[in-house]
C-alpha cells in the first residue's frame, strides 16, 4: 500500500505559527506542577492489582504456603517456574504439613508478570506483587530460588488456615494430625 | 472364594462356543456371551451389564468393578436403569403392536457389574434418573474426603476427580467437621496409606487376597470410621504391593517410591517391557525431561494381565545412575570418536585368525541385537555363549530366570545349550592362548571365572557395557550402550512371546543403541549392510532366523506375538 504524503495548505507552510505552538505548550508546563519522577530514588507507586513480579507468601504462622502441587509450573506460558518436589521423606518440624517444595526457583527473565501462577494455585500460596524493577548483574542472579522467594514474598493474611484447622479437627476427634 | 494365586492367562480352560444373547445399551443393540469367564478362576459367570456396556462401548463410571477382580458391588457409582422382556401371565413374551418384545422397565436402578443380563435387556445409562443417581453417590462419597488434590500423588489420574467434574458440586451441603482418620499409615515396606482419602471400594483388599493369596489387608470400624488396615502386627509386604496403588481409584494408597517425586500430568508414557525376568511384563515407563519416574504395569492378558511384581517395578534407579558408562574409550583409556573406534575394531577383527575370538553376549540383550552378534560370530567362528541369571520363581509372575531375554539369546544362536556351559571353555582357550579377542556384551567377565589376570592375556578385549564394572576397566575399547530405557528392540519372553519396546529417555554422553554401532561394525567387517532403522533390523531377522519367520516389526503391535518354541 502506498500513503501519499498529504500536501501542506498555505498556513502550515507559513512554518512561524506552528513554531509559536510549540513555545504556547513549553510555557504551559514551565509553569505547571512537575511531573517527572526522580526514578530509581523516587518510586513509581503502582495502583492495587498491578501484576509484578511472583513471589511465595507464607501463613500467619509462618510456614511455606506452597504444597508443590506444580500446577503454576504446568500453566506458566513461557516456563519460568521450576519446581523440586519433596520426595517422600517428610520433615518432623513440618508439623502436618504434608508436602512443601524442595526447591522453587522463577527465572524472572523468562517470567511475562501474566499472572497465571496465582491464578491456578489453589494454596493461594503465589502472588504478583508489586515489585516491576528487577535487575541484577547476570542471569543467574534473577532466577529467584525458594529462600529469595519467600522472603520477597513475605506474610499473607490468610482467612483459611488450612493446615490449622485440620489439626485441631483432628485433635478435637481424637487422631493424630 | 479360592485362595490360589492365579492369573487369567494361566488358569482358563480351552473356550468352549458360549451362546450368545442380544442386549440394548442407549439404544443401541449389541450381543454378548451370555457368560464370560471369572478373571481368576475362569469359571463361566454370567454376562453383567457393564460388560455389556463396555460391548457397547458406553462408559459407566465405576470405583469398585475392577475387570480382573472379583466382584464387590459396595460403590454403587455404576447405579443404571434397565428394563426386561416383559412376560405375560401365560408366560409368554408381551408384544408391542408392531410385533417387537414390550420392554417393562425396571421401578428400581440396579448396580451394572454385579447384574446378569437377559436376553432382550435394555440398559439405560444416560437417563435423568442415573445422573441424579450418580450424583448422590458421589456427593456421598465426598461427604469426608479431605479434597487434598494439590498435595494428593493420584492428582491427575484420580477417578474421584474426574467423576467429580462430571458429576459433583462445586460445594459441599455439609457443614459438619469431617471425619479425620489416620493420614500417612505406613502399611508396609512400599506403601503409605493415606485413610481420608479411601472410599473404601475394597479393590486392594480382593487384589491382595484373590490375586495374590495374601490376605494382608481389611477394613475395620463402622460407619463413616470405617477405616482400610493392614491386619494387626502384620506388614503389607508381599512381592505385588504396589498393584494396589495402581487399582485404588483413588489416592488412597500411595507408593513410598513415587511419593512426591513428580506430578503425574508430566510424565510422558512410553510403552515398554520389564527386564527383571523372563515374564516380560508389558509396562509404562513414565518420564520427564530425560529421567525415569516410575514404571507400571500395561495390561496384556497373554503376559501379565494388568500386574506386576514390586521388584521388577523399582528396578530403574540404574539407567539415571550418575556413574553410567558414557565416555567411548580406546586403548589406553583414550578418547576416540565412534567411527574411528569401529574402524579399528573392525581391522583387529579382520586380522584375528578364525577361530581365535569369543563372544559374550547378555540375555539382558534385544533380539536384534543378538542376532547381530550372532553374524559376527559366525564371519569370526567365534565361540560364543551368554550368562544364566538364576533366581526364585513365585507362582504369579515372577520367572526363576531373571534375564528378560534368554529364549532370544537361544533362539539367534548365541547361548550355549544349557546357557553358560561355553564359559568356562573360553576361559580355558584363553589361558591356553587360543583365544586372543574377548568381545563382550553386558556382562562383568570377572565373575565368571575369567579373573583381570586371565583377561589380561588378551591380545584385544572389546567391552560394551552401560555401568562400570572390572571387566569394563580392563577393555582395550569400551563402546558405551543403552539401556532398554532409550533404545527400540524386542525380547523374547520365556513363553515364546516376541514384544517390542520403545524408548523413553536418551542415552548418556556417548552412549549408543547396541544395534546401531554393531549394524556399522558388522559392515566394516564382513561388508554385509543391514537395515540402520530397527523396524528394517527386526524385519530383516525375521528373514533369516527360522524361529522369527512370518513376523514383522509392525506387526507386533503393542502386545507382542506368540511364536512356537
Ligand atoms: S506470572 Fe506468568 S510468566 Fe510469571 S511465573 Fe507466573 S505464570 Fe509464569
Ligand atoms: S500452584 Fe501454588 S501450591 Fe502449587 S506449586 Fe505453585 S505456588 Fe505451590
Ligand atoms: S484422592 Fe483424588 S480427589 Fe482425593 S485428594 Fe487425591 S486426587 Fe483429590
Ligand atoms: S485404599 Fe484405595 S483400593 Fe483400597 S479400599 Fe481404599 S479406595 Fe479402595
Ligand atoms: S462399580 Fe458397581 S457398585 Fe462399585
Amino acid at each position: 500500500m502506498i500513503v501519499k504524503r498529504k500536501k501542506l495548505n498555505f498556513w502550515e507552510r507559513l512554518y512561524l505559527p506552528a513554531i509559536i505552538g510549540g513555545f504556547k505548550v513549553t510555557i504551559r508546563h514551565f509553569f505547571k506542577k512537575k511531573v517527572t519522577m526522580q526514578y530509581p530514588e523516587e518510586k513509581w507507586v503502582v495502583p492495587e492489582g498491578y501484576r509484578g513480579a511472583p513471589y511465595l507468601v507464607k501463613d500467619q504462622e509462618g510456614r511455606t504456603k506452597c504444597v508443590s502441587c506444580q500446577l503454576c509450573e504446568f500453566v506458566c506460558p513461557p516456563k519460568a517456574i521450576r519446581i523440586a518436589p519433596p520426595g517422600p521423606g517428610g520433615s518432623p518440624e513440618a508439623g502436618n504439613v504434608e508436602k512443601a517444595p524442595k526447591e522453587f526457583e522463577i527465572n524472572m527473565l523468562r517470567c511475562i508478570f501474566c499472572g497465571f501462577c496465582q491464578e491456578v494455585c489453589p494454596e493461594e500460596a503465589i502472588f504478583l506483587l508489586k515489585d516491576y524493577s528487577l535487575t541484577g548483574t547476570s542471569r543467574q542472579e534473577l532466577i529467584y530460588d525458594k529462600e529469595k522467594l519467600l522472603a520477597l514474598g513475605g506474610v499473607h493474611q490468610d482467612q483459611i488456615h488450612k493446615w490449622k484447622q485440620k489439626a485441631d479437627e483432628a485433635l478435637a476427634q481424637g487422631v493424630a494430625p | 472364594m479360592s485362595n490360589a494365586p492365579s492369573l487369567p492367562t494361566e488358569t482358563k480352560p480351552a473356550p468352549a462356543p458360549v451362546e450368545k444373547i442380544k442386549v440394548r445399551v442407549d439404544g443401541k443393540e449389541v450381543e454378548v456371551p451370555k457368560t464370560t469367564p471369572d478373571p481368576l478362576s475362569g469359571r463361566p459367570l454370567p454376562t453383567t451389564m457393564i460388560q455389556a456396556c463396555n460391548a457397547a462401548r458406553v462408559d459407566v463410571p465405576h470405583y469398585c468393578y475392577h475387570p480382573k477382580l472379583p466382584v464387590a458391588g459396595n460403590c454403587r457409582m455404576c447405579l443404571v436403569e434397565f428394563g426386561t422382556a416383559a412376560v405375560g401371565q401365560d408366560r409368554k413374551p408381551v408384544l408391542n403392536p408392531d410385533g417387537t418384545s414390550k420392554i417393562s422397565k425396571s421401578p428400581r436402578p440396579a448396580i451394572a457389574c454385579a447384574t446378569p443380563v437377559s436376553p432382550g435387556m435394555e440398559i439405560y445409562t444416560n437417563t435423568p434418573a442415573v445422573k441424579q443417581m450418580r450424583e448422590g453417590v458421589l456427593e456421598f462419597l465426598l461427604i469426608n474426603h479431605p479434597l487434598d488434590c494439590p498435595i494428593c500423588d493420584q492428582a491427575g489420574e484420580c477417578k474421584l476427580q474426574e467423576y467429580s467434574v462430571e458429576y459433583g458440586k462445586s460445594e459441599s451441603r455439609f457443614v459438619e467437621p469431617k471425619v479425620h482418620k489416620p493420614k500417612h499409615v505406613d502399611l508396609g515396606p512400599r506403601i503409605v496409606l493415606d485413610d481420608e482419602r479411601c472410599i473404601l471400594c475394597t479393590r486392594c483388599i480382593r487384589f491382595t487376597k484373590d490375586v495374590v493369596g495374601d490376605d494382608a489387608l481389611g477394613i475395620v470400624n463402622r460407619g463413616s470410621y470405617n477405616t482400610l488396615t493392614a491386619y494387626p502386627g502384620k506388614q503389607f509386604d508381599n512381592n505385588y504391593t504396589l498393584n494396589t496403588v495402581d487399582i485404588c481409584p483413588v489416592g488412597a494408597l500411595t507408593s513410598k517410591d513415587f511419593r512426591f517425586q513428580m506430578r503425574v500430568w508430566f510424565l510422558k508414557e512410553t510403552k515398554s517391557l520389564c527386564t527383571s525376568c523372563a515374564t516380560g511384563c508389558n509396562i509404562i515407563i513414565g518420564s520427564r525431561e530425560e529421567k525415569v519416574y516410575r514404571y507400571e504395569p500395561r495390561e496384556n492378558d497373554a503376559v501379565n494381565s494388568s500386574w506386576m511384581c514390586d521388584s521388577g517395578r523399582l528396578n530403574y534407579k540404574w539407567i539415571g545412575r550418575a556413574d553410567r558408562l558414557a565416555k567411548l574409550q580406546g586403548p589406553g583409556s583414550s578418547a576416540i570418536g565412534w567411527s574411528a573406534a569401529l574402524k579399528e575394531i573392525s581391522e583387529k577383527l579382520k586380522q584375528a585368525a578364525k577361530g581365535s575370538t569369543a563372544l559374550i553376549a547378555s540375555a539382558r540383550q534385544t533380539n536384534e541385537e543378538l542376532y547381530l552378534l550372532g553374524k559376527l560370530a559366525v564371519k569370526l567362528g567365534a565361540m560364543t555363549d551368554s550368562v544364566p541369571r538364576p533366581g526364585e520363581a513365585d507362582k504369579l509372575l515372577l520367572n526363576a530366570d531373571r534375564n528378560p531375554n534368554s529364549l532370544g539369546a537361544r533362539l539367534t544362536g548365541i547361548s550355549a545349550d544349557p546357557m553358560g556351559s561355553n564359559l568356562p571353555k573360553i576361559a580355558e582357550a584363553i589361558k591356553s592362548g587360543r583365544i586372543k579377542t574377548l568381545i563382550v556384551f553386558g556382562e562383568d567377565v570377572t565373575e565368571l571365572g575369567m579373573s583381570p589376570d586371565l583377561l589380561g592375556m588378551l591380545q584385544t578385549l572389546i567391552v560394551s557395557d552401560i555401568l562400570p564394572n572390572a571387566t569394563t576397566r580392563l577393555a582395550h575399547y569400551l563402546l558405551p550402550g543403552c539401556a532398554h530405557a532409550e533404545k527400540r528392540g524386542t525380547f523374547t519372553q520365556t513363553k515364546g512371546r516376541v514384544q517390542r519396546f520403545m524408548k523413553a529417555v536418551e542415552p548418556p554422553g556417548d552412549a549408543r543403541p547396541e544395534w546401531e554401532f554393531l549394524h556399522e561394525l558388522i559392515l566394516n567387517t564382513t561388508g554385509q549392510d543391514g537395515y540402520a532403522s530397527i523396524e528394517g533390523l527386526f524385519n530383516q531377522m525375521a528373514g533369516e532366523v527360522p524361529a522369527f519367520k512370518d513376523l514383522s516389526w509392525a506387526g507386533l503391535g503393542d502386545s507382542g506375538v506368540s511364536i512356537p518354541i
